[in-house]
């Protein structure tokens, strides 16, 4: 009990060194955890993606479309439940600075397919009956302050032209791991279109999304679609909605990476800062050690008032930058939530938080226990005075 | 004639020297000498004359290159890391020049220190401790910081801390060197009290000839060897 006496008024004994230590550790986990929920922001959609679903593209790419014909094709595949498609559209609402996901999608079966997405009736309703109808995410709605009924305009800059929509819903996610950014209207609406200003690409798909009886089924359901238009003029590539969305990410693997790398290169900085302190403190405190071992204390003893000093030092800071990375995460994604529609701290963040503080004071303790632990008494002694 | 008592320290043709890299500095040469149960014994020595590195190997606190040291009937020179640990934390109190108390504890904690080390149970160790203190005139300081208190008094917490575990032997190294002349003599009437009132056997290593004369017996080291005769005290 004196021993532990002695370790926390050793950890803040002197509180300008001990606080400006906790701060940089609180700072290295905030920013640590943060960097850690961009990565995980990348992966939400993988996360997120179901089990019973099937992404039907282009097997030479996604920009290529397919037939819209393909689609009772693959509804006739043995485990197909449901079949729903759509394009990705592309367009921007007033500039380029308003980004966000817009898509055109077959609504009924879309929904059916996508419970995660949550619609109030009559507003589903609405939206099917009205071919300039569209839905758009929570967030989105409230970013830019949009109300069902009001009429959007969106610039087409795949397709040409200014797309006008009603709004007739606004969707909830299921849970927060939902993406509430996005914005649908209907296939068919921008279909007629084309057929009028370039009916060669009318009757295009850009993905068909496919929904299974059973998840099991997935793999011999791909490859029964592939099959059906292997030699067709649009191959088909088809694979689960997490290898289609990990896809995505792949495309910017390089970044995903660089950021790894940086939130791993701070816990080194803090490692060192750490080390440095406890160095610092130890060598300080040869004379109390060098005491303590004259008076029988031994090795054991030393090592725990060391490892636990630095133990209370990165714990403490450990959980100021944990409790600070929530509110950062909430204002970061509430800044960003374009770029990351899904910005949220997840537990595993917080384990890897916990985890690089542990790890921090373990490896920045070793080598001043070690020197504590080595110095002769006499040397020990010496110091003082 | 003085009478013959038991000796509780015996030194055996010791050597000791240190190693600076390759260099070899020879610090004590074939010390041999008996200390008797109960006596105040005070070494001394111009600088570099070994003193104190005979008293830390009396102590068990460094480890002899040839010879032996028995305290209390143990062999200390055969004992291991560990069991030198133990046999210091029952068997010596240490006195030194600056005090060496805990500065993040308190006086009685710092006292208590040692204590930890026993089988005591949490109240009866608070309980020696305060007790120590109290007989050192330190009722009233019990709560402070070392920070807070002289350099008498802090010497005074040190003498508590030593004898609280109630060692063998007394070591003591300095004791005064680090305080006003005032705060020296007391400190020198209590190690007095607790040799003659207590019988604590105290090894003390002094350059101050006002300190030494506290001692009974006197012994003085040069360059390494140690004058054969020990002289009584005058005084």
């Amino acid at each position: 009990m004196l021993l532990l006496k002695i370790l926390f008024r050793n950890a803040f004994h002197n509180k300008l060194r001990s606080g400006l230590t906790i701060l940089g550790i609180a700072v290295a986990i905030l920013a640590f955890g943060l960097l850690r929920t961009v990565i995980s922001s990348f992966y939400a959609g993988v996360e997120a993606a179901s089990t019973s679903r099937l992404v039907t593209r282009n097997a030479i790419s996604i920009i290529f479309a397919l037939p819209i014909s393909y689609a009772e094709k693959i509804r006739q595949v043995e485990g197909v439940k449901i079949v729903s498609w759509g394009n990705w559209f592309g367009g921007v609402y007033i500039d380029e600075k308003n980004f966000f996901p817009n898509f055109c999608v077959e609504p009924t079966t879309y929904f059916a397919l996508y419970p995660e997405f949550v619609l109030d009736g009559l507003e589903k309703k609405a939206f099917l009956f009205d071919r300039k109808g569209a839905v758009a995410g929570r967030k989105l709605a409230a970013k830019y302050g949009w109300k069902v009924g009001d009429a959007i305009t969106l610039k087409g800059t795949i397709y040409p032209g200014n797309w006008d929509f009603v709004l007739r819903g606004i969707y909830r996610g299921r849970d927060r791991t939902v993406d509430e950014t996005q914005f649908f209207f209907q296939w068919a609406y921008l279909n007629e279109a084309v057929k009028k200003m370039a009916p060669v690409f009318a009757d295009k798909v850009g993905f068909y999304m496919v929904g299974l009886s059973r998840p099991d089924v997935a793999a011999d359901t791909a490859l029964a679609i592939d099959n059906i238009f292997k030699n067709s003029q649009a191959e088909t590539l088809t694979e689960t909605e997490k290898a289609f969305n990990l896809g995505f990410i792949a495309m910017s693997e390089a970044i995903v990476t660089a950021i790894q790398m940086v939130s791993f290169i701070i816990i080194l900085i803090i490692m060192a800062v750490v080390a440095n302190t406890m160095a610092m403190t130890t060598r300080e405190r040869t004379g109390d050690y060098a005491i303590m071992k004259t008076l029988g204390f031994g090795a054991k003893d030393i090592s725990f008032l060391i490892f636990g000093e630095a133990l209370v030092l990165t714990l403490t800071g450990c959980l100021i930058g944990v409790a600070l990375t929530f509110p950062a995460a909430r204002i970061f994604g509430a800044e960003l939530a374009t770029y990351f529609p899904v910005f949220l701290v997840s537990a595993d963040t917080v384990y890897m938080d916990i985890a690089a503080a542990l790890l921090i004071a373990f490896l920045a303790a070793i080598i001043p226990t070690r020197h504590a632990i080595r110095i002769r008494i006499a040397d020990g002694l010496r110091r003082i005075g | 004639m003085t009478e013959q008592k038991k000796p509780i320290v015996e030194i055996k043709n010791l050597y000791k020297c240190y190693h600076r890299e390759s260099l070899v500095v020879p610090v004590l040469y074939d010390i041999t000498f008996d200390i008797a149960e109960g006596e105040f014994l005070a070494l001394m020595g111009p600088s570099g004359s070994g003193k104190t590195t005979l008293l830390n190997l009396i102590a068990g606190i460094d480890k002899v290159d040839e010879g032996s040291i028995h305290v209390g009937g143990i062999d200390i020179t055969n004992l291991t890391e560990t069991e030198l640990a133990a046999w210091r934390a029952n068997s010596v109190g240490f006195i030194f020049q600056f005090y060496n108390l805990i500065p993040v504890l308190k006086a009685v904690e710092n006292v208590e220190l040692p204590l930890h080390l026993t089988t005591l149970p949490k109240s009866k160790r608070r309980e020696h401790a305060e007790m120590a203190l109290s007989m050192l005139g330190l009722g009233h300081r019990m709560d402070h910081y070392p920070s807070e208190m002289s350099g008498g008094e802090q010497q005074r917490v040190a003498i508590a801390r030593a004898i609280v575990t109630d060692p063998t032997i007394l070591v003591a190294d300095e004791p005064t060197g680090d305080l006003d002349r005032v705060s020296a003599e007391e400190i020198l009437s209590m190690m007095e009290r607790l040799n003659q009132d207590m019988g604590k056997t105290i090894i003390m290593v002094t350059h101050d000839p006002r300190a030494a004369q506290r001692a009974k017996v006197l012994r003085h080291l040069d360059k390494g060897y140690l004058n054969d005769a020990a002289s009584q005290n005058p005084l």
